[in-house]
């Protein structure tokens, strides 16, 4: 009896071994897909923020210094004002965007279709471009102001100042080259960012839960509060940091729509590499430090979504 | 028992022009347990919706109590809900989840009232110290307790199951059963249960409404749904039924085969065509001399407790089950006494039900879950 047992044994031994070959070359295949990528990844992202990294540490003889992040002080007004705008647009792309989002859930599958398609068309368009008729329409001699002076808006409030001497007459309102000029921007360029996740999550709950909220006594403003808004959480972590990062970063709106009056984390940094301050060195230690608040940001952002499904890093 | 709480009175509902539910009368009395059963796309469902208020009537009345409610939003109802796929809420632990009802009432409840509360409902559906886990670490039927501690927590006076049972299998569905019925005696409050297995329905209610095509075929208790069928359809539904072509020759005399046989019926006109049911159960199986009708054995399949055996009758196939054996190809006489034969009166599904020339052995498990227990009636 322990004799057919053991030859028994050798024999799925040599079939396991199979198996286990077969296997690895099954896992082999499977994970070749992944190689460009990763190849990828490791030219265009891993290699650049290593050389970042080597800049930001050291000076133009390629000495070791930590100069580059001593003098980084002077800048804190800009990282303040950065992250202030970046962290407004996303307020205010939030309070637009969730409102839409939901709308939008609770349409018919055609129309969601349709509106989701309305949301991404500017997306079609050049960004830049886009960028640029903001500045038509909010310049000194722009669309809006001409639309005020046309309706006398302008004679209106220089008439009410009639009586003061010292008073100079105004023929527009400042718009552009505000910080207000930027966030709208901001808010412009990446709130489809916003509604997209949001949209996403929220069509995804089962409307037999709600029901359930319902009828356990829920009116409407609670069924809300107590689970449509915590059950969208993830998409709303998703959605605040794919725009606060592209936000905190970004040189082309604040340059276009605050002429270099707004000066931005970004500015900073392009001013390094292409401006007359030219000082890569500078420039990698502010990008060093800018990837690390953003990523203090968004990992206390994932925290609040912890127990969801993890929001994107970046 | 004797209160009466639901009514509803000709309910009508129609999905995009199609009628879902036909003039619908049912009246509910007070700590009932009362099942829904048919076929899917029956309307049992769309019945139970609108009793919850998640769904309007196009034409007709609900009353609750003897007030009308067609317009009273659901979370104004005195009516719960344990919904088919459990919808629990997937961003609270059970704890949260059962407390979901107490938390929301105004004026609040005090912290220590919803801790007492959610325990007792914990004990109720036997998962104390689950309160900390969270839903997705629960297996189906704990979560489906979970639901039920969910909906009768806020004390409601009507209890509505969707098919709770649907997704559990076949052990848990008995056991949950049970534990159902002793959870309504517990507290004491009415049950309109949804369902399509018969079998479920005649085990827990006390009252069962069969359903089809949007129409209620017959309203009983499970003894007379089984017992005194209405027609064709409810009988064939209703456990297994041979129905033959029969005509009334006199009271307590039937004729079928071209032969008299005695029964317990009787108020029918003289020779009014009939259907006859007669239950599988209740044949014996006799010596062909004995026999009052003989057949030939055309199909043998074990199932246990017994053999379904399908005897065909001058073309006709019946299906008897017994504990004899008897091998395919056999000669054998039947006997039915008088209280195994049911006469109904021909109805718009006579003819359709109750041949078995097309019998096969799955037929039980494939008419006992047609759908996965998915959606139906929307």
């Amino acid at each position: 009896m322990s004799k057919p047992a053991a030859s028994l044994r050798s024999e799925k031994g040599i079939v396991d071994s199979w198996t286990t070959v077969k296997e690895f070359f099954e896992h082999f295949r499977k994970q070749s897909f992944a190689y460009p990528y990763v190849l990828w990844m490791a030219l265009f992202v891993v290699i650049p923020i290593i050389l970042v990294a080597v800049y930001a540490l050291t000076n133009a003889d390629g000495k070791f210094t930590f100069d580059n992040f001593s003098g980084m002080i002077d800048y804190v007004p800009v990282f303040g004002r950065s992250l202030w705008l970046a962290f407004l647009a996303t307020v205010v792309s939030l309070l637009i965007g969730y409102p839409v989002a939901l709308a939008i859930s609770r349409m018919s599958p055609k129309t969601q279709r349709i509106l989701i398609m309305l949301i991404m068309l500017p997306m079609w368009i050049n960004f830049l471009l886009r960028t640029y008729a903001w500045m038509s329409i909010l310049e000194n001699t722009g669309l809006i102001n001409r639309f005020f002076a046309s309706i006398g808006v302008f004679d209106w409030i220089n008439s009410l100042h009639a009586a003061d001497a010292n008073y100079t007459p105004i023929t527009h309102f400042q718009l552009i080259n505000t910080n207000g000029a930027v966030v709208l921007g901001m808010v412009y360029n990446y709130l489809p960012f916003m509604i997209l996740p949001i949209q996403s999550v929220i069509v995804k709950i089962d409307p037999f839960v709600i029901e359930a909220a319902e009828d356990l006594g829920a009116d409407s403003a609670t069924v809300f509060r107590k689970v449509i808004f915590p059950l969208s959480l993830s998409g709303v972590i998703s959605g605040i940091t794919m725009v606060f990062v592209p936000a905190v970063s970004t040189f082309v709106i604040s340059k276009l729509l605050s002429n270099g009056t707004v000066m931005l984390l970004g500015d900073l940094i392009e001013m390094q590499f292409t401006g007359a301050a030219y000082n890569p060195h500078l420039g990698s230690a502010i990008s060093l430090i800018m990837m690390v608040i953003v990523i203090i940001c968004m990992s206390v952002m994932n925290r609040f979504g912890e127990g969801e499904e993890q929001a994107v890093m970046m | 028992m004797a209160k009466e709480l639901i009514r509803l009175e000709n309910c009508r509902k129609e999905f995009d022009g199609e009628v879902v539910l036909d003039s619908i009368n049912l009246t509910i009395k007070d700590k009932e347990f009362l099942t829904l059963l048919g076929p899917s796309g029956c309307g049992k469902t769309t019945t139970l919706r609108i009793i919850g208020g998640f769904l309007k009537t196009d034409s007709g009345k609900v009353l609750f109590d003897g007030v009308t409610i067609n317009d009273v939003p659901p979370h104004k109802r005195k009516i719960n809900t344990v919904f088919q796929k459990y919808a629990l809420f997937t961003h609270l632990n059970v704890f949260e989840n059962i407390a979901f009802g107490l938390r929301i009432q105004r004026p609040r409840l005090s912290e220590q009232e919803i801790t007492q509360r959610v325990h007792e409902a914990l004990e109720l559906v036997a998962l104390k110290g689950y309160e900390k886990r969270t839903v997705s670490q629960l297996s189906g039927g704990q979560q489906q307790r979970v639901a039920i501690a969910r909906a009768v927590i806020n004390k409601p006076q009507v209890l509505l199951l969707d098919e709770p049972l649907g997704a559990l299998d076949l052990k848990l569905r008995k056991d949950m059963q049970r534990e159902l019925k002793q959870i309504q005696k517990q507290v004491g409050i009415t049950f309109i249960y949804v369902t399509h297995d018969q079998e479920e329905a005649l085990t827990m209610s006390d009252t069962v409404v069969v359903m089809n095509k949007g129409e209620i075929q017959q309203i009983g208790t499970p003894l007379d749904i089984y017992n005194e069928p209405k027609n064709a359809f409810v009988a064939d539904f209703i456990g297994e039924s041979n129905i033959i072509d029969g005509v009334m020759v006199s009271d307590n005399t039937v004729k079928m085969y071209g032969r008299n046989f005695q029964c317990l019926d009787k108020g029918f006109a003289p020779n009014e065509p009939v259907d006859v049911v007669v239950r599988p159960e209740d044949i014996d199986i006799v010596p062909v001399s004995q026999g009052q009708i003989t057949g030939t054995v055309t199909e043998v399949t074990f199932k246990g407790m017994q053999y379904d055996i399908i005897v065909d009758f001058q073309g006709f196939k019946w299906l008897i089950q017994t504990t004899d054996h008897s091998p395919v190809g056999a000669k054998i006489g039947v006997k039915i006494d008088p209280d195994g034969f049911h006469i109904m009166k021909k109805s718009e599904y006579s003819g359709l039900y109750g041949d078995y020339s097309s019998y096969s052995a799955e037929y039980d498990e494939l008419s006992a879950d047609p759908e996965g227990g998915g959606q139906e009636d929307e």
